[in-house]
This record gives structure tokens, sequence and C-alpha cells, in this order.
């Protein structure tokens, strides 16, 4: 361990809080911003110190958007919950479909697994767009266009390449003997995948999910093209906010610190197991 | 009355398409009596580990048969074929104990607790390792984990125990006294076990039998005792045996009174024909190009014998390793007193004929043992 001295240190001080400030301080601007009324966020100069309102997240959740030209009804709440809803369920069913596949890829080489392989992850080469149309003919063809299943199938081209690529490669960092010692000890395969492959790669497949959630919670273009008012996410429906009658800052702030709040939340919690995976990953001779 | 315990028929392991990818184990066939330890033994790269995770099961064999017991079971999966290994890489799991990781063997046997718990401590203590029990395998060094390793092997009571390299990274001192325990311990439970090893002290000392394998081909499959007096080939002389064999290409021969052997730069070493045995004579006559093996310790020094140069001289404490050039090589002799020679000094080298051994000079294949035939 190196020595350090008084000066390095208060210097290491100072910059690690101009870097925390830095990237800080647009949260904490919007987080000031939502409880602000249009009038003081668009006050010149602006001005940290006002006097705190809840009446932006009250008109969030009551859903009547107060503006100089009458109420308006907003879907926030709705929209919220079908964030969770499909984000949630995306994730899941790219869980389910992605690990065992990545566990394949990773230790059974077979013809053409490359390939396949490959494939899945070219699904994220080709801007969204390019997609969109055929995708939404197709869709209004099969019934799909504006249903949970038809989003949370369109959300698997974000969600399963994403999963099966991160797994796969902590699945190839468990060593193959520890899995074939407790095989040979008398136990199946498949049990070998759940007590041995899992537990070990559950550090990285916590972190494969919670990226993939956030990439779902996030996404905005499937949603709005795919998805009609009642079916949509927070991200299509924050445009609501945009109003003939000028732009809902201080709900826009409003509504983005109660978005951020499950992915923040989640994120907290999975970190645990992050480090957990770490000092795991410690283990060699 | 012995019996097979695992039998293994012309069996080829490829890397990659049959016949195309790397062969990597050639047609080897062996027989393993049950009770019996086996070495195989090799450089890095010989095919000794394809062949016991083929026998494991954790590698497609390509061709042939596996047979354990009288049942084929080249075709089963692990968990149906009853062997247990110790793994190079030792392979504990992670979030158990090391008592976990070796009591861990026996969860598919149902053992009752106490017997479970009387046979960890047994095992762990014949390891050396009852201190460690209660620890994780992230927080005990690699010594210690290859000999948890080993006792998650050892404890089960399986058809036939496969240890891979089990002692390559524990001290001298303790390996030699783990080598005499662990070997009491198999012999004591009447287990049949295959040991993987580069190490031939750790080969000759547990092993009753030691396979040696060079480029996925079998060379010889003996004693420690036949491989080191009569081996197969010169592979096999010059692998086993510390310091390796001497050995030099010579042209033969035969007259009916002598035999002479002319070495590189002009050395000529001549014996009497009845130093060697009628058969030998024969075998000896019909051919021009051979190479003689040595042993260092069988290389004598007399006043009248052909001269060589010392080159270094080294006392290791017991034994004086003399290395000198001979006949355009060199020549490593043994003794076992400190001798006081320079480098430069000449000293006369006799090669007793009854300690030559003679290869032949295409092949490679044994000939000649002293008096014998190979």
């Amino acid at each position: 361990m190196e020595t350090t001295s008084a000066l390095e240190k208060v210097l290491r001080g100072v910059a690690l809080t101009l870097v925390v400030l830095f990237f800080m301080f647009p949260i904490v601007w919007i987080f000031l911003m939502s409880f602000q009324t249009n009038e003081t966020i668009l006050s010149i100069p602006p001005s940290v110190i006002f006097t705190p309102t809840l009446e932006n997240y009250q008109a969030l959740i009551t859903g009547k958007l107060q503006t100089a030209s009458g109420t308006l009804d907003i879907a926030f709440m709705k929209n919220l919950l079908n964030s969770v809803f499909l984000s949630v369920s995306s994730v899941a069913i790219a869980l389910v479909l992605g690990v065992p596949a990545a566990y394949a890829f990773a230790r059974h080489k077979f013809r053409g697994s490359e390939d396949i392989a490959f494939t899945l992850l070219s699904f994220r080469f080709a801007p969204p767009l390019l997609v969109l149309l055929p995708l939404t003919q197709y869709f209004q063809w099969m019934g799909l266009s504006n249903t949970y299943i038809g989003l949370i199938w369109v959300y698997q081209l974000i969600c399963l390449p994403l999963i099966l690529w991160i797994v796969r490669g902590y699945f190839e960092d468990i060593s193959a003997d520890v899995e074939y010692a407790y095989r040979i000890a008398g136990h199946s395969w498949f049990a070998t995948f759940r007590k041995i492959a899992l537990p070990l790669a559950g550090p990285g497949i916590a972190a494969a999910g919670l990226l993939a959630f956030i990439f779902a919670w996030n996404n905005f273009v499937f949603a709005l093209v795919l998805a009609s008012a009642d079916k949509q996410p927070v991200t299509v429906g924050a445009l609501a906010f945009v109003t003939a009658s000028g732009i809902q800052y201080g709900q826009i702030a409003a509504a983005i610190v109660l978005s951020i709040t499950p992915t923040l939340a989640l994120a907290l919690y999975a970190q645990r197991y992050l480090v957990e995976g770490l000092s795991l990953g410690a283990v060699k001779g | 009355m012995s019996q097979t315990a695992l039998s293994i028929k012309a069996v080829d392991k490829f890397y990659g398409p049959i016949d195309h990818g790397v062969h990597a184990v050639k047609t080897l066939s062996m027989d393993i009596q049950k009770g019996e330890i086996i070495a195989l033994l090799g450089s890095s790269g010989c095919g000794k580990t394809s062949t016991l995770r083929m026998i494991a099961g954790f590698e497609p064999v390509s061709r042939g048969t596996i047979s354990l017991g009288g049942r084929e079971v080249h075709m089963l999966a692990p968990v149906k074929r009853n062997v247990a290994m110790a793994f190079e890489g030792y392979s504990l799991y992670p979030p158990l104990t090391v008592r976990e990781n070796i009591a861990f063997a026996l969860k598919a046997s149902r053992l009752p607790q106490a017997e479970v718990d009387k046979k960890v401590a047994y095992v762990a203590k014949l390891l050396e390792i009852e201190d460690i029990l209660g620890r994780y395998p992230s927080s005990i060094s690699g010594g210690q984990q290859q000999r948890a390793s080993l006792g998650r092997a050892l404890i089960r009571d399986a058809d036939l125990h496969l240890l891979d390299e089990p002692m390559g990274q524990l001290e001298p001192q303790l390996r030699a006294l783990l080598r005499g325990r662990i070997k009491h311990f198999i012999k004591e439970r009447g287990l049949t076990a295959i040991l993987v090893t580069h190490d031939q002290t750790e080969a000759n000392a547990l092993a009753d039998r030691i396979a040696v394998m060079e480029g996925g081909v079998l060379q010889q499959f003996d004693t420690p005792q036949m491989i080191k007096e009569r081996p197969a080939n010169l592979f096999t002389g010059t692998f086993v045996g510390e310091p390796p064999m001497n050995v030099f290409e010579a042209s033969v021969e035969t007259s009916e009174s002598a035999v002479s052997f002319g070495l590189a730069g002009g050395v000529k070493l001549a014996y009497a024909a009845s130093d060697f045995s009628p058969a030998v004579r024969t075998a000896l006559a019909g051919r021009k190009n051979v190479v003689l093996g040595i042993r260092p310790y069988a290389v004598r020094r007399t006043e009248d014998g052909v001269p060589a140069r010392v080159a270094v001289n080294q006392w290791l404490g017991d034994q004086t390793h003399i290395a000198t050039d001979f006949a355009g090589a060199t020549l490593v002799l043994v003794e076992h007193d400190r001798t006081r020679l320079a480098a430069g000094e000449t000293v006369g080298i006799r090669l007793d004929p009854a300690a030559l051994h003679v290869f032949d000079g295409a092949s490679g294949k044994a000939i000649s043992h002293g008096q014998e035939l190979a």
C-alpha cells in the first residue's frame, strides 16, 4: 500500500467532489424542479430558494392536469404501471429463455452454435425504426398491435440478446471442472445446472437482468408505434405533458422522479449481489 | 484371483471431426486389475488427461470401448459410471466449506450424518487438513485446496478413483508423506485408482504399474522396475529415470570374437563376443545403426577407460553428478561419494556391457538390455 500525503488526499477529495457534482447535478435539479410550479421554474434568474409544492405529484397521481386552458386527463399512473408490467414480464421471459440458452452456448459447442448466437446478437444491429414498419404491418395482420403480448414479444429484441451474451460470458468463466465434480458425484446435468451453474453465475444473471430491465424501461420507439394510450409506458406517456398551452416542466420533472424510482431501487438492491459476485470470482488457485 | 476393474479397448480420441481432428489418443488398449494403482505418466499434451476424462465421461470416446467391472460405460453419463475424481484445478464448490465440500461427495450415498462425519474426520486427518475444515475454498492456499479436492475423491466408495495430478501443488516434504498415506489408504480398502502425473517419482512411489504415454500412444505399460530396467523403446528409456539415460548414436560391427560400437568423434567401444548372449549378437549382426543407452548410475570410471573431459561437476549433498564431453555428446555419471574433479580434467569412462541398452536406430525400439533380448 502506497502512502499518500495530506495534499494528495485533499486533491483527491476535491476531484471526487467535482465529478460527483457534475454527474449528480441534473438529477438534483430535476428533483428540485419537481417541487416547483412552472412559473418559478421559468423565472430568470433561476433560484434554489422557493416554496415547495406537491402540486405536480398531486396532478400526476390524481390524473388531472391543470393548465392555463383548463383541466386535462392524463394517464400517468396507468403508464407507470404499464412500464412496470411490460419491463418485468419482458425481463422475466428473457431470463427464462435466455439463461438456459446462454448455458447451452457456453458449455456445448454444436454445429452452428456460434451462428445462432451471432444471429441473436444481430437483432441489436439494425436501428429499431428499420424493423418497425414491417413489424407494424405484421402485428396488424396477426392482431398483436396494441396488446401487451405483442409489446412483450417486441421487447425480447432488446432483452434477449443482452441477457444471452452477458450471461454466456459468466457461464464460460465458471470452471467446467466444478460442474464435472458435481456430476461425477452422482448428479444429473440438470441438477448441476440448477445447483452449481445458476448460483455461481447468479451475480452475472442479476447484472444482465438489471441492464435488460433498464433498457426495456427506457424504450420509447417500439411502444410509441405499437401501443395506444392505454398500453403505453411512461416514456411515451411523458409526451402528454407537451400540451397546447405549453410544456409542463414541473410535471415532467415529477414524472421523471417517479419513473426513475423503480430502476434506482432495483439497482440499489441488486448492487449487493453484484459485489458478492466479485468476491466469488476470487476463488482461484 | 484378480479381476479386471477397467478395460480400455482400442480407444481413439479426436478433438474435432473423427479422422480429421486433433488425434489426442491413438488406439489405446489397457486392462487394469481390481485393487491396482496405475500411473499414467507422460509430458504435457501426451493424451493422459484426455484418457482420464474419457474414463470419467467428460469427453466422448471417438472410437473403441471402455468397460468398468464388465459393463460398457463409454456411452453412459458420468453420473451412471460410479467413478470418483480429483481434479487438477481442484474444482471445489465456492459457497461450501472444506468440510461440506468433502462430505458433499457422500450426499448421493445417503449415509447417516454420524457416519459421514466420521469419514470426513478420517480423510481430513489423513490429508492433514483438519484445521481448515471450517474454512471456505477462497480463503485457503492452493495446496490446501488440492488436498480438499483429493479428500473429496478419496472419501467416495467408487469402482474407480481417478486422480489428476493430485499432489502437484504440495511442498516436497508433505508430498512424500502423503504419498505413503494415500497408497496405504487405497491398498487397505482395495480401491482401484488411476493417477495422472508427469512426476516420475510420484508414479514410481505410488503405482503398481506405470503406463508411459507420448504423442497419444501408449509406449509401455509395466511395473516401475521393468520400465526402468527394460524400457521398451528409446522414449521410455530417456523419459523415465533421473538424471536421464545417456544416449549415443552408434554403428555396430559384430564378428566371431568381438562386438564393437563406433560412436561419433572416432570413439570405439570394443567388447568381447562373450559379453553378449548369442541371441543378442544375432540380433545385432544384421544392423548398421543403433542407439546405445546407459543409465548415469551404471557408468564407471576406470584408469584405462575411454577418455572424456569433465564439463561440470555438481555435488548435490548426497551424490555427485559429473557431466562429461564424451563422443561428441554429453555423458552424465552419478557417484555417491563427493568427487574432487575440476572442469577440464580428463577421466576414463567404462560402459559396462551388462548395463547397455541397445535401441534400433530408426524406430527406437529396444533390441537388447545387457545380456538379454528385449
